[in-house]
């Protein structure tokens, strides 16, 4: 008998859910905002799922109400990937460790 | 066009990188390049989906054209944003990520095909439940996100909405929506998905109006939680192995950061999302009100205290960043380190409207991460501590916590503030705070209260030192 790939995918899910786990408890707590930023930034890696659908017109029409959505999730995604990273460089660029020679 | 086998490869490379992205948050000299390594996974995964297409027909250029339209949008807000506005900007990133998911599901819901999920009417019904579930909690997810971001930014108010019948709608909203799950995956009839969707973005809204502003903390990280299973949902439909892993991080994340601030408050999760905390007390705290007596200063007084202090230990608040006064803070700091006077911060769990909300604002302002401190490595300084300066918290410095079991926040995890020599207690007025109820600090005999807005005290201080 052979195993469904949706319990191979099963697996996956539930052993990052504990890598996530163990990698989240690790976070020092004063870098919680840019956690929360970071992890809208990757989230945002549904776009992968965006540009399928946006692809999926044929030659004749690029557009029809599949891709359509498509599209709009693309551009909501995008958002969220170029907001969400750069917001978080930009977070992590101040956090500085103080001056030994500062007077 | 690469085939299916490398391509599930590459996204499990950028699952990996994504992994370490989080890993290399542990410290803030790590996080600059873990932040990279994120950006590497996501571009890794966007390359290898149009590589896995391989038709880069006319739709291809369009894909190109939205995509650097938000990518220009997104930068935009980036760069503009002020730090004092990030649970706003957060709250209102979950709110796009759960609609992109709303949207690739309805995508894949119209035009199977493309997704290789059977034919419109026809979905394998594996793939139905998933797609229905991960539209669902993008739709909650979605319409929360927004009734936060409003209620943050101030356009609603920030106090609970509460009406009678509440919960029990709540309650079958949530048996109604399993229900048309159920039927959607047995009639795969396309209305039902539509109504599923409306149902699902009514509950969102409905869930998250009747918690209060100085909850919003636990709501926040709930919303980011709920944006990762969201993406997970989607993940199984796609069959996608980096979005399975990006969700579970993100769910466990969001998770996790409800749980803190949960702890920090004392108050389990259920409690929190069941709302209406803080409208029910105010009226009690108001009703007891005696006239006690309170010992008021000007910032003539406080900067004389703080001259003949050798340590002082700073405790922002949310008021901290209302009034924007953390650069204010710093210099005020400066002054008095070039006294040789030893200062460090204190910052509660739930200081502010987000996690680590607190610690951003200090480091915008310059404040070193290492004179910042977390409530546990602290507290016990603060009895050997000749000044505390307490600018815009107030509950988290309550002592109430500790003494009165009649409390609602008896057993809150507070900064021990009152051991402290004197006290500087930098607020407009007596007015109780987000709990509803007073602060017997204010009453102490080593508190000296500051009536003015944060950020004016702070300047006036630093001139009088």
């Amino acid at each position: 008998m052979e195993i469904d790939p949706f319990i191979f995918r099963l697996s996956i899910f539930i052993l990052s859910i504990f890598i996530g786990y163990y990698v989240v408890w690790s976070v020092t707590p004063s870098l919680h905002t840019p956690l929360m930023s970071v992890t809208n930034a990757i989230s945002s890696v549904i776009i992968v799922g965006a540009i399928i659908a946006g692809l999926s017109g044929n030659s004749e029409s690029v557009f029809n109400s599949s891709s359509v959505f498509g599209f709009l999730a693309i551009s909501l995604a995008a958002i969220n990937i170029f907001g969400g990273f750069l917001v978080t460089q930009r977070m992590l660029a101040m956090y500085k460790k103080k001056k030994k020679d500062k007077k | 066009m690469i085939s299916a086998n490398l391509s599930a490869i590459f996204y499990l490379i950028s699952g990996v990188l994504f992994i370490l992205a989080l890993r290399g948050l542990s410290s803030p000299e790590t996080s600059r390049q873990g932040n990279l390594f994120g950006i590497l996974g996501m571009i890794i995964a966007i390359t290898v989906t149009f590589l896995t297409i391989g038709n880069f027909s006319s739709g291809f250029i369009y894909v190109l054209i939205f995509l650097l339209l938000g990518g220009l949008v997104g930068a935009f807000i980036a760069y503009k944003i002020p730090m004092t506005a990030m649970p706003e900007l957060v709250a209102g990133f979950h709110s796009l990520v759960g609609l992109a998911a709303v949207f690739v599901a309805i995508s894949a819901f119209l035009n199977p095909d493309a997704f290789n999920l059977g034919s419109p009417g026809n979905i394998k019904l594996g793939s139905l439940i998933e797609m229905s579930i991960g539209a669902t909690v993008g739709a909650i997810t979605f319409s929360g996100s927004v009734i936060a971001f409003l209620k943050l930014q101030g356009i609603m108010s920030g106090s609970p909405i509460i009406f009678k019948g509440q919960h029990p709608l709540n309650a079958l909203i949530l048996i109604s929506i399993v229900v048309l799950i159920y039927l959607l995956c047995s009639s795969q009839s396309s209305n039902l998905f539509w109504i599923l969707l409306a149902v699902s973005f009514l509950i969102g809204f409905l869930l998250i109006i009747p918690i209060g502003g100085a909850d919003m903390p636990v709501v926040i990280s709930m919303l980011n939680s709920y944006s990762g299973w969201a993406a997970a949902g989607i993940g199984f439909t796609l069959e996608n192995t980096a979005l399975i892993i990006t969700g579970a991080l993100v769910g466990s994340s969001g998770a996790i950061l409800s749980y803190i601030m949960c702890k920090g408050m004392n108050r389990s999760f259920f409690n929190v999302i069941l709302g209406g905390f803080g409208a029910t007390e105010q009226s009690s705290a108001l009703k007891n009100k005696e006239q006690k007596p309170v010992k008021s200063g000007n910032a003539d007084d406080a900067a004389f205290l703080m001259k003949n202090a050798s340590s002082v230990i700073i405790v922002p608040g949310y008021g901290m960043a209302v009034a924007q006064a953390q650069h204010a803070l710093r210099e005020m700091v400066d002054t008095l380190k070039k006294n040789d006077i030893k200062v460090s911060y204190a910052i509660h769990p739930v200081a502010g409207r987000m996690p680590g909300h607190m610690n951003v604002l200090l480091a915008e302002a310059n404040v070193p991460y290492d004179e910042v401190f977390e409530l546990e490595e602290i507290n016990n300084d603060f009895a050997n501590a000749d000044v505390a300066f307490v600018i815009g918290a107030n509950d988290v410095t309550n002592p109430v916590a500790k003494t009165d079991p009649q409390s609602p926040i008896y057993g809150m995890p507070v900064l021990d503030v009152e051991k402290c020599k004197s006290v500087l207690f930098v607020k407009r007025s007596l007015s109780p705070g987000y709990a509803g109820i007073d602060n017997d600090l204010f009453y102490k005999e080593n508190t000296l209260m500051l009536f003015a807005d944060a950020k004016k005290m702070t300047e006036d201080i630093t001139k009088n030192l």
